[in-house]
């Protein structure tokens, strides 16, 4: 990728970003109106992660075993709310020791 | 304490969690292409999880999609939105006219939690303290990611790309076991996304589009079959 490329998706990315997060904590000093809206933004930062975690973190490490137990032992963590860290460390922990026993019985 | 001083350490928890995240941002940035300062740069620039993953996947299918580059960030980010909404109400008189600028930069998922869940009003200084840190561990484990890249074992490197959807799950996991209906969203979208990626003629459609078709079709049918108890909606964001 050249830096022109580079350098203009670097700038709508952080100016969108940017932007969306300062201008309504600056502009707001009342309540959203619309009760559609509010109940559509409360069910945005579920649907969105729902989208980007399934089909593809199948995917993500490369190999189905090692993803599948990833999704596994992270599922049943998340389910019993451990931390955010706990549960990411734990997914890749099981992908990993997957990845390693596939090495050695290959 | 000083406000500042009590930030600082509400942050610490914070930037070890990103520390992790975006170590493995910065495995895949060096991974498709790009150099450690460019991946430091992202990660500097944008501070947050979802939207540097898909636009790291948008930069790399080649120059061009700029449209669907904005559409994606705007998307994905759209729940920032909402949290400043909500941190508008919870800030004191000192956070005003070019701190909220400021400090709107820092507003992300955890960062907003830990605001929220404060039993007073916020300061500016709070404010500064809590974000810092943050920032530093984002841009910092990216920085780490991209140096160790190219050293650890590509055994080691794929296992920890599902760090990212491991910290996703245990976002998304825990409030669908509460409400039905935050269960359904995420399962619609889920759902939506698979037939974006198996059926034929729907996966021409590039992954930002899909995304955002998911998730506005997913939430919009929420919203519209499930609204949200306001109780509950208050207690959730808390």
């Amino acid at each position: 990728m050249s830096s022109g490329v580079f350098f203009t998706y670097l700038a709508l990315m952080a100016g969108v970003t940017y932007l969306i997060r300062a201008v309504p904590f600056v502009l707001c000093k009342g309540r959203i109106k619309s009760k559609y809206i509010r109940d559509f933004l409360y069910y945005v930062p579920m649907a969105v992660l729902g989208a980007m975690t399934f089909p593809e973190i199948i995917y993500s490490t490369g190999n189905f075993p090692s993803a599948i137990a990833g999704l596994a032992v992270g599922g049943v963590l998340a389910f019993f709310e451990k931390s955010l860290l706990t549960v990411a460390i734990s997914a890749s922990g099981a992908a990993l020791a997957v990845n390693l026993g596939m090495m050695m019985f290959k | 304490m000083s406000n500042f001083t009590k930030g600082l350490r509400d942050g610490i928890p914070i930037a070890l969690g990103y520390l992790s995240v975006s170590f493995t941002f910065g495995i895949q940035c060096v991974a498709v292409g790009l150099s450690w300062w460019q991946a430091f740069l992202i990660s500097l620039c944008n501070l947050t999880s979802a939207g540097q993953f898909a636009g790291l996947g948008i930069m790399t299918s080649g120059a061009g999609a700029y449209i669907e580059m904005v559409s994606t960030q705007f998307i994905i980010n759209l729940r920032y939105a909402l949290m400043g909404l909500s941190l508008s109400q919870k800030v004191d008189g000192s956070v005003k006219g070019i701190h909220r600028w400021f400090t709107g930069f820092g507003i992300t998922d955890e960062i907003f939690a830990v605001a929220m869940g404060s039993t007073d009003k916020v300061s500016n200084r709070y404010l500064y303290g809590l974000i810092i840190l943050p920032v530093i561990g984002w841009s910092g484990g990216t920085v780490l990611g991209a140096a160790a890249g190219s050293v650890l074992p590509e055994v080691v490197r794929s296992a920890l790309c599902i760090a990212i959807y491991g910290m996703f799950l245990a976002i998304i996991i825990p409030p669908a076991k509460k409400s039905s209906a935050v269960l359904r969203v995420i399962l619609t979208a889920a759902a939506l996304s698979c037939c974006f990626r198996y059926i034929p003629g729907m996966n021409k459609i590039s992954g930002g589009f899909a995304i955002i078709i998911s998730t506005v079709a997913a939430a919009g049918l929420g919203a519209l079959l499930f609204p949200v108890d306001e109780g509950e909606q208050r207690e959730a964001q808390a």
